[in-house]
């Protein structure tokens, strides 16, 4: 299928409007991480990924897709709602009381698209493997994604599953990191620089591919090659340029909008970036 | 009625890998993970028998229980197999998210637990984990006290949906419970009924309490023995019917005093029917390197101690 890419962005920029106005609604959550990884969920919910929105959470016979920083939350909420596993009204409650928009996703609340919490970081990639190794046996063809934070990688036992991966030959997972550089308490460069990763992911063993997250175009492009190099005995490791706060100018190249939400002036200003292109929630 | 039969010694550990081997025969999506300790776990039988359902992770507990979580979403029922300080301290926040707050199916199966690890030392015999595992909402904990119960436990917690705290231990201990016995989860075994006092024990405790048991007839005191194997959720029924009868209760784990099994029989009795209790337990301590025989007598946690507070509590019941 060729992708619409115009089509797909418009969807981006609604996204983006979605997690600007949830953040703001709830006054609290994660805005920076979420509008610079929207292309990409776009990308994959809207284009990559063989999904069913008629939510199973066994996920047999289709792709899965694992967020392993759980923080992003908003981003992954709208655009499981846009694809269909939800009503898109359902955004307004993020955070609130009662909720199954749970500030960072569980299975607990049932919420269709969720197949296990996250937000303690550094957990998902050994669930995505685990979810891919079950796969192989169950002979079933279909591929795992999953998504990080390049902050998430200062956690140790995101390196357990580094090393484990590849001597496995998990060959049926995509991976991706984002690389936005940014973490609470500054840039990944001051906190605790990560060096060299397409090196040390290369030297695990693992397959890297490097993509501009914020260009639908190249993401769509870089996912597809992924997905041709499945299958070949490496697990593969995307390396995604993102712009914390992508979309918004005021929100961009910086660590202070990761986790604060914008009041009222700030959204209105927000808003006017984003034209709407589909129905606001 | 004696409902026991001593027959041999044989270690817990050995009655996990013979059900393990059980489970994986009677479904084939039992898997198992093993964070290299195959031998001490007794998993070989099984990576032997499933080769491809066996999965060798190395020194990394922490992607283990990931992976096992992750497992489940298409089906997988996971044991993962490491001693009881690597399944549980060293892991608590991934249990806690990913298997626990997710209600994943995985089922974690620990070995080396309590004081009876022995001469290694502190830094492996944790004493806390029941305390740990417990406080996780929607985990169940087992702790079987002999071979034949643990493989028992073992078989029965494949068929159980839902996460799953497994405790046994290194040593070779009295193996006296019958080997054909269908394990019911959550349900207590009486073991001897009696009216003096309530003895409720779990894991390598039950059989000293047997023995004091045996030493308490002697003197004239009829205990009531309950072999506690699940710890949650318990069998509050079986608690209160028993202590309704005795009116004093002996608690006996190979556990820190604080967070296990004796303080989730106390809090059923404060709830219900306040009532003497004493514990016999490691009293808010870590271990050291020893015999596991040496450490059992130095913490307390012999025949000798069961009967000692036993004629504490006694003293303590009202009188009417």
């Amino acid at each position: 299928m060729i992708p619409d890419i115009e089509k797909l962005t418009n969807i981006a920029i609604q996204v983006r409007r979605d997690i600007v106005r949830m953040v703001h609604g709830s006054q609290s959550g994660h805005p920076g991480g979420s509008l610079g990884c929207a292309d990409y969920f776009v990308a994959l919910y809207f284009h990559i990924m063989r999904h069913n929105p008629d939510f199973q959470l066994d996920g047999k016979n289709e792709d899965l897709f694992f967020l392993s920083n759980g923080h992003i939350s908003p981003v992954w909420y709208s655009v499981l709602a846009r694809s269909g596993y939800f009503k898109v009204e359902e955004l307004s409650t993020f955070r609130k009381l009662n909720s199954r928009l749970q500030g960072h996703p569980t299975t607990h609340e049932h919420l269709p698209g969720i197949r296990i919490a996250s937000g303690s970081l550094g957990q998902g990639l050994s669930v995505a493997i685990g979810a891919a190794q079950t796969k192989k046996l169950n002979a079933d063809p279909n591929l795992v994604y999953s998504l990080h934070g390049d902050g998430e990688l200062q956690e140790g036992q995101i390196w357990e599953a580094a090393i484990y991966a590849p001597y496995n030959k998990i060959d049926n997972l995509i991976s991706t990191i984002d690389v936005n550089g940014q973490q609470i308490d500054g840039s990944t460069e001051n906190v605790l620089s990560l060096g060299n990763l397409q090196n040390k992911w290369e030297a695990f063993g693992w397959e890297v591919l490097e993509m501009n997250g914020n260009d639908m175009q190249d993401v769509i492009r870089t996912l597809e090659l992924a997905k041709s190099k499945t299958g070949k005995g490496k697990p593969i490791m995307i390396l995604m340029q993102t712009v914390m706060g992508n979309g918004i100018d005021f929100m961009m190249h910086s660590h202070k909008w990761h986790g604060i939400a914008p009041n009222d002036e700030q959204l209105k200003a927000a808003l006017l970036q984003l034209t709407s292109t589909e129905e606001d929630y | 009625m004696k409902k026991y039969n001593y027959s041999e010694k044989k270690d817990t550990r050995s009655g996990f890998g013979a059900g393990l081997v059980e489970a994986g025969k009677r479904n084939t999506d039992v898997v198992a993970l093993c964070a290299d300790l195959t031998g001490s776990l007794k998993m070989d039988s099984f990576q032997k028998e499933f080769p491809d359902r066996f999965f060798q992770v190395g020194i990394a507990e922490a992607n283990m229980i990931g992976i096992a979580a992750g497992m489940t979403i298409g089906g997988k029922v996971p044991f993962t197999g490491t001693f009881a300080n690597f399944s549980t301290g060293r892991v608590y926040d991934q249990i806690r998210q990913s298997v626990a707050y997710s209600n994943k199916n995985v089922k974690i199966c620990a070995s080396h637990a309590g004081l009876t690890l022995g001469e290694d030392g502190a830094t492996h015999q944790i004493l806390e984990d029941i305390g740990l595992m417990k406080m996780l909402p929607g985990m169940t904990v087992i702790n079987p006290c002999d071979f034949n119960q643990t493989k028992a436990a073992t078989i029965a917690i494949a068929e159980f949906k839902g996460p799953v705290y497994l405790r046994f231990g290194r040593p070779a201990v009295p193996v006296f419970t019958d080997p054909d016995q269908k394990f019911e989860i959550g349900k207590a075994w009486m073991v001897n009924e009696g009216k003096d006092v309530s003895i409720f024990a779990t894991g390598h405790l039950v059989w000293k309490a047997i023995e004091a048991g045996e030493k308490l007839a002697a003197m004239g005191i009829d205990a009531e023995i309950i072999n506690i194997h699940t710890i949650k959720p318990l069998d509050e029924r079986a608690v209160l019917n028993s202590v309704a009868k005795t009116g004093c209760v002996v608690t006996a784990e190979e556990h820190n005093r604080i967070g296990g099994l004796g303080d989730s029989i106390a809090q059923v009795l404060s709830r219900n029917n306040p009532l003497p209790q004493e514990y016999v337990a490691v009293d808010d301590s870590f271990g050291e390197s020893a015999t596991p025989d040496q450490l059992m007598i130095k913490y307390g946690l012999e025949s000798n101690d069961i009967v000692k507070a036993v004629q504490k509590v006694i003293g303590r019941k009202i009188k009417k």
